[in-house]
């Protein structure tokens, strides 16, 4: 039986409650979301694109194979609280070097465990994605409504992006890589596809990235509403057509808007790693991981020399563009996989090969 | 329509009998394909000779061939239909067999049939052992070390080379047949000698044993356009080296990173992608618990028992899918019938815990090697679906119906420690319960895994149950404490055990707490998406899912697990009961367990409930739905158990009540109802102990039929001769007692006669009567049945009529009713009567006509038959006849007597119809595998008292051209008789004996009878195991003996392959 640690809450913003052991020593307030996945726990926690939101697991048994080092996606995690059904108190694996519930304590991720998570999931299915906290089960009605009072999160970005420029790898290609909160196996990825990479600060001036003369530009994952950069949006317009770019999620999104289209907040987003995605170019399906909150609006995309190569198999939506008008393209959906199914590097290559003016 | 424009007329392969490895999975998936395809209006032909099957009903294909599935038959069925296509993906590994051998013999290309799916060279790059082998090293997937051997001399050299332990794989045979892992040459020598015996092209693959990694499978979907999806990972609780069958398994994987768990995917996706399978294909690997490396095990080109356990675990249709894109589309082209909205190209994605547990036959053969290790022994499986494996755990070994409601068995008690941890090192059916019972003892996690390697997080999980066994022991029972013993699993029974409570107390305590369960929906999706399925399971969470609709409505109770005594006909009885309730109107609720069943299939029932069927369980979902009864009497013995209970707990059983149950089940009360209908039964008395036996057997007088009162599939039944063997069985077999009496009875030698028939406690329909071939004695199940009976004088069969109208009356049977008769000298006596469905009714139901489960729903429901447009009394016979033969799985059981008695050891049956006798039951015995030879020595070796019904046969088959062999005394006895008689030399006599006579394929057929001397049996039993493993036929009723040496004798110069489809079966009103 699991250490209880004290009893705890989350509060949605429509007044539900869900009650559970709380583990952890501040309190959360942010986006409830819930994701899908089945295994994967760490690569989420880790995933700077969860920047602030309260995360839901959807399968409930977390922390079997307990936690190690390589399996981050950022330096720590973001999550502002954690929901899950059980956590493992033994985890079982040789990569396993502690449990979740060090690894959380260490992170300070608020967790509320042993919450029929299925019941939050099917909440935020109907009303879409809430604001939520997650408190001591004693906490005043008083505080609650205060903490749910708390303004929404903005620009997250800021928080999760590298502090300085730094390089990595020594490959063929050289790819500036804008860092919006970029996960590791991204900068794994390229850099197993003989790239050596400068990774630069999200609101780094265009001039100044186009300054150390690469083959190509990356435009990273990350949190939040593409619409709160405008700064950073305004800068990629500025590298369009010198050089050819690729971007991934936040990326897929500025990358959009520096075009003229739209995005907007959907539902409840796309959390999980078994999304179909179509391309539309070859009409194959391809099983994918996805996380996001946001899409491209299709009628946005009217009378622009924009195509849409990818969709989503279960909504419709949009899960990747081609431009017309300069070397770029982006997907919605997460190639690099971690968590979730490889089998995507043909994106890569096709980045590659644009580099190399093919 | 469907994709492919080219196709009208589909030919569907079923997969037979059940047997141990080929289960009803088959059935619920073959189901599916002839649904699928008749959605796309094409014409299905169907050929399978399992009549207990939805599949072989005939609204669910167009022309149903209930005939052998061989080559003859199947090109025979080919020229008459002329179906454009094949479909034989669905249909195991008979299916698959059958679709090469047809293509191999040019019959496929010269009626033009084009195969559906995956083709031929796809389905031998994945079983063809050295073709995969090429296949996995081109695509650099690592397999095991291995070579194919064709000599034991092979199979040495290999072994010198690489060393031991090695694993043997025979080429082509069903569940790992005559598979084993060798630890020594001497091993090996024995393991492929008998291996290349059971491959059906002589070839053995030899490869390192990797025992001890974790065994991980992964279900895969690819179309046509190369699209490749995985509905589910499992992961085998047991490691490598328990047949995947015979192992506990989980999904989703747990004990995987997320690393592990998409490289092994994508291992697997990529072998799909080179084996070009099209449909539903499983993969098997192994993974080294401490490293990233893995092998490839096996590669299942087709659907299979895992498919069927993956499609009820995430409630992705496989087979349905697999169908869809045999006919040409695309999965983004397919629907997800789960959410409606969806598109099948997806992956499931679960936010519950399925377990899957397999069920055993060693209640049965108790005699049977019961360790577990490349062949599977499993004759069915219960699956469990919960939020934590403890939880799923606990409901698995609920649904099991072997005595226990926890993971926890008596017996073990009594073994000291230092037993237990000897007994660890067992693989047998009993280690999950002896690990538990270790960590009860506070043998340590670490010992324990040493020993069987199995992960330490399920060793963690199950130890959790084991705390809460001891907070439950010493701590007062409060609600908080009981709620998370609920959350784990835990039984009220359970839980009252330790706290000096009822069940029915635990529940009151629960009611009054507010601790309910709440149901969840499987929905492949977890919640992303609104499904509408209706398929719940239990959890005590906080939120419930199932709208109670106002419509009245009436649960249906499942059969459970796949048993011998309890077969896939309960199921296919449980789906028709529902689909009649349906016609009736009402909402339907199944409650079952069985992942490998039609009846949990999500759109058989309107709603479905997996869950155990005990006591608990069903009273909760009843407490929810609030039906206005249950159905019993379609559930076999599990749901007929669950009446007085229910009943008692204030549910109202439908149709026949408990009363009349226990009128039939109470042997004081069922003797007053035959006193009282002047019917006479064999005489006997009820028993405590030997010396009330003794004095039984001497009133009634020698032979006895002895067995314990409560008895299902006539477990522990015997018939004695004399005092001495009446002891032993009083002794050794039962333990009888005031509370467990013994029923003592004058066994009586004659014809018995099975008759199904339907009360609406007003009138009597009675289908049809059956005839056995074997006289009383052999269990009903074992003896091949004929309809319409052959030697039944009219006189008989009017005092059948009138027994049964009378029982059926007198019992105020609303519903089914199953009576055995045996008929000697033209007298009539009653043995047994059910109140409820039988084995015989889907095979009855085919064979005359009368949708007996339908009729039989009605009339519990209040339908009279008048009503629905019956007549009461005995159909008219038709101009056909149909048998219905027994099929064992004696192969996959060492050890296991095959000599037939009362208790029941088949696993499935055949069925063949003909307008000719012998021809029927010719094609009935081919069907059901026995080797029958048409020329060559046949070995006769009998009992005393048999020996002049032997002579008599032992003539016929002299007649035949046949040669005779036999031992010491029968050989004397029939050269004495005037039969031409080569001597053997017995066993007992020293080598080389008649054991290498069969060895050598000097012998094609024995007719063998014991004798009532337990150690006269030891050469006898030798002899028939001997033919077990040498795959020939060997009789051990002389009636059977007689019966084939008389069929054979008619269709010596008679045409064998003959068809006839069950629509052009003529039936008289």
């Amino acid at each position: 039986m699991h250490k209880i640690v004290r009893k705890g809450k989350l509060v949605l913003k429509d007044g539900s409650v869900f009650e559970g052991d709380l583990y952890g020593k501040r309190n959360a307030v942010g986006e409830v979301v819930f994701t899908t996945g089945m295994s994967g726990y760490q690569e989420t926690l880790t995933d700077p694109s969860f920047c602030g939101q309260i995360v839901v697991m959807t399968y409930p048994l977390i922390g079997n194979y307990g936690i190690n080092p390589m399996f981050n996606q950022g330096k720590k995690s973001y999550f502002q609280g954690y929901v899950i059904g059980e956590m493992c108190d033994y985890p079982s694996n040789w990569r396993s070097e502690e449990t979740l519930e060090a690894f959380l304590e260490k992170q300070d991720v608020p967790t509320l465990v042993g919450v029929d998570t299925r019941a939050i999931t099917r909440k935020i299915r109907e009303y879409g994605v809430l604001k939520g906290i997650i408190v001591p089960a004693e906490t005043s009605q008083e505080e609650i409504d205060a903490l749910l009072a708390t303004p929404d999160a903005h620009d997250q970005i800021a928080q999760v992006t590298t502090k300085e420029k730094y390089t990595l790898g020594n490959g063929k290609y050289h790819v500036a890589v804008l860092d919006f909160g970029i996960k590791q196996n991204i900068l794994n990825y390229l850099q197993c596809f003989d790239c050596h990479l400068t990774v630069f600060p999200a609101y780094t001036p265009a001039e100044e990235v186009l300054a150390v003369n690469p083959d190509g530009i990356f435009l990273s994952n990350g949190p939040g509403d593409p619409k709160d950069v405008p700064e950073i949006i305004a800068n990629v317009q500025k590298l369009m057509g010198k050089k050819p770019i690729f971007g991934i999620c936040m990326g897929h999104q500025i990358l959009a808007l520096a075009n003229g289209a739209d995005t907007y907040k959907m539902k409840f987003g796309h959390r999980g790693v078994n999304q179909p995605v179509k391309d539309l170019r070859t009409g194959k399906i391809v099983i994918s991981s996805q996380n996001h909150g946001y899409a491209v609006d299709e009628k946005s995309l009217e009378g622009k020399n924009i195509r849409i190569s990818h969709i989503s198999m279960n909504d419709g939506t949009i899960e990747g563009l081609e431009y017309g008008d300069h070397p770029s393209f982006a997907v919605q959906y997460h190639p690099e996989a971690c968590p979730g199914p490889g089998g995507h590097e043909a994106l890569f290559i096709r980045f590659i090969d644009m580099m190399e003016g093919r | 329509m469907p994709k492919l424009k080219n196709i009208k007329k589909v030919l569907v392969i079923g997969s037979g009998p059940i047997i141990i490895g080929q289960a009803a999975e088959f059935d619920y998936a073959g189901t599916q394909a002839c649904r699928a395809l008749k959605e796309e209006g094409l014409e299905v032909v169907l050929v399978n000779s399992n009549p207990a099957t939805i599949m072989t009903d005939i609204n669910i294909a167009d022309r149903v061939y209930v005939e052998p599935i061989n080559v003859e038959f199947l090109e025979s069925v080919i020229k008459r239909e002329r179906p454009d296509s094949l479909l034989a993906t669905l249909g195991g590994q008979v299916g698959l067999n059958l679709a090469m051998a047809l293509d191999e013999k040019g019959i496929l290309s010269e009626y033009n049939v084009k195969l559906l799916g995956t083709q031929i060279a796809s389905i031998k790059r994945g079983e063809d052992r050295e073709l995969f082998k090429e296949t996995m090293e081109k695509i650099n997937q690592p397999i095991p070390e291995s070579t194919i051997v064709e000599t034991v001399m092979a199979a040495c050299e290999f072994g010198k080379k690489i060393g031991y332990p090695l694993i043997v794989r025979p080429a082509y045979t069903l569940g790992g047949t005559g598979g084993g892992i060798a630890d020594d040459e001497e091993e090996l020598i024995d393991i492929v000698q008998k291996g290349l015996g059971y491959s059906p092209i002589s070839q053995c693959l030899i490869e390192r044993s990797i025992a001890g990694w974790k065994e991980i499978e992964f279900e895969v979907i690819r179309d046509a356009a190369d699209n490749c999806i995985t509905v589910c990972s499992m992961e085998n609780v047991d490691p490598v080296g328990v047949h995947t069958g015979d192992s506990i398994v989980v999904a989703p994987a747990q004990t995987l990173n997320d690393k592990e768990v998409h490289m092994l995917r994508q291992a697997s996706i990529d072998i799909v992608r080179e084996l070009g399978v099209c449909g539903g294909c499983n993969v098997q690997l192994a993974l080294d618990p401490f490293s990233e490396n893995y092998y490839v095990i096996e590669v299942n080109p087709r659907v299979s028992r895992s498919s069927a356990l993956a499609s009820k675990a995430t409630g992705y249709p496989i087979a349905k899918v697999t169908t869809k894109i045999a006919v040409g589309y695309n999965l983004d082209e397919i629907e997800n019938a789960v959410t409606k909205k969806t598109k099948a190209c997806f992956e499931p994605t679960i936010d519950y815990i399925v377990l899957k547990f397999p069920r055993w036959p060693f209640d049965k053969f108790v005699t049977a090697d019961r360790t577990l290790g490349t062949q599977m022994k499993a004759t069915g499986e219960v699956m469990a679906i919960e939020r934590s494996f403890e939880a799923s755990m606990l409901k698995a070994i609920r649904s099991l119906e072997i005595g226990l409601t926890h993971l926890e068995m008596p017996e073990l008690k009594a073994l000291s420690d230092e037993e237990i941890k000897d007994r660890i090192k067992l693989i047998d059916d009993q280690r999950i319960f002896v690990i538990t019972e270790a960590l009860r003892r506070g043998i340590t996690i670490d010992y324990i895994y040493d020993i069987t390697k199995m992960d330490k997080w399920f060793l963690y999980k199950i130890n959790n149950i084991v705390k809460m066994e001891k907070a439950l022991q010493t701590h007062p029972l409060t609600p908080s404490l009981l709620l998370k013993a609920k959350k784990l699993g835990f039984a009220d029974s359970v839980i009252g055990g330790y706290v000096g409570k009822t069940m029915m107390e635990i529940r009151e305590m629960r009611k009054a707490n507010g601790i309910l369960p709440t149901y969840k929906m499987v929905d492949t999706c977890a919640a992303e998406f609104e499904a509408e399925t209706p398929y719940y399971y239990s959890t005590y969470a906080t939120e419930d899912e199932v709208a109670v609709s106002d419509k009245k409505k009436v649960v249906v109770l499942g059969s459970g697990p796949i048993r011998i005594g309890q077969g896939v006909e309960f199921d296919y009885c449980s789906v028709h009961s529902v689909w009649a309730l349906k016609e009736l109107g009402y909402e339907t609720i199944i409650i079952n367990n069985n992942p490998e069943t039609v009846s949990t299939d999500f759109d058989i029932s309107d709603k479905l409930y997996f869950e155990p069927l005990t006591l608990e369980d069903v009273l909760n979902v009843i407490d929810k739905e609030q039906p206005e009864g249950v159905i019993v009497q379609f559930g076999g013995q599990t749901a007929i158990n669950l009446a007085g209970p229910l009943d008692k707990a204030g549910v109202k059983i439908l149709g026949s009540s408990v009363d009349s149950i226990d009128r039939a089940e109470d042997r004081e009360r069922f003797e007053q109802l035959l006193t009282d209908c002047e019917i006479p039964r064999p005489k006997g008395h009820t028993v405590f102990d030997t010396a009330g036996a003794l004095k039984a057997a001497a009133d009634v007088g020698y032979p006895v039929m002895v067995r314990p009162s409560y008895v299902l599939g006539g477990r522990a039944m015997e018939i004695v001769y004399n005092d001495e063997e009446l002891k032993h069985y009083m002794s050794s077999a039962v333990k009888a007692s005031k509370e467990h009496p013994v029923l003592v009875d004058h066994y009586l030698q004659g014809t018995e006669v099975e008759v199904d028939a339907i009360c609406d406690g007003k009138e009597v329909l009675i289908p049809g009567i059956m005839e056995h071939v074997e006289r009383a004695g052999v269990h009903s199940g074992d003896s091949i049945a004929v309809y319409p009976p052959r030697s039944l004088s009219e006189s008989v069969i009017r005092t059948i009529i009138n027994y049964t109208n009378k029982m059926a009356l007198g019992l105020e049977v609303k519903g089914m009713i199953n009576i055995q008769y045996i008929v000697r000298n033209d007298h009539v006596y009653v043995i047994e009567v059910n109140p409820r469905s039988s084995r015989t009714v889907p095979f009855l139901s085919k064979v005359t006509g009368v949708p007996m489960v339908n009729v039989a729903t009605k009339a519990a429901m209040g339908r009279s038959l008048k009503e629905q447009g019956y007549r009461a009394g005995l159909k008219l016979f038709p101009d056909y006849y149909a048998v219905k033969a027994p099929v064992f799985s004696f192969n996959k059981m060492s050890n296991v007597d095959i000599t037939l008695g009362p208790e029941m050891k088949s696993t499935g049956e055949v069925m063949a119809v003909d307008y000719q006798y012998s021809r029927a039951l010719y094609k009935a015995c081919i069907a059901s595998g026995i080797n029958v030879p048409h020329e060559g020595s046949i070995l006769i070796t009998v009992a005393d008292m048999d020996k002049e019904e032997a002579a008599e046969i032992a003539k016929g088959f002299e007649e035949l051209g046949y040669r005779v062999t036999a031992t010491g005394g029968t050989a004397e006895y029939l050269n004495n008789h005037d039969i031409e008689v080569r001597v053997a030399t017995k066993v007992s006599e020293g080598s080389p004996n008649i054991l290498d006579d069969i060895k050598e394929g000097h012998i094609s057929m024995v007719i063998n009878t014991t004798n009532h001397g337990r150690d006269a049996e030891r050469d006898g039993f030798k002899i028939r195991r001997s033919t077990v493993e040498h795959a020939i036929a060997c009789l051990t009723s002389l009636d059977t003996a007689r019966e084939l040496q008389h069929v054979m004798s008619a269709m010596r110069r008679r045409r064998v392959i003959s068809i006839v489809a069950l629509q052009d079966l003529a039936w008289e009103d």
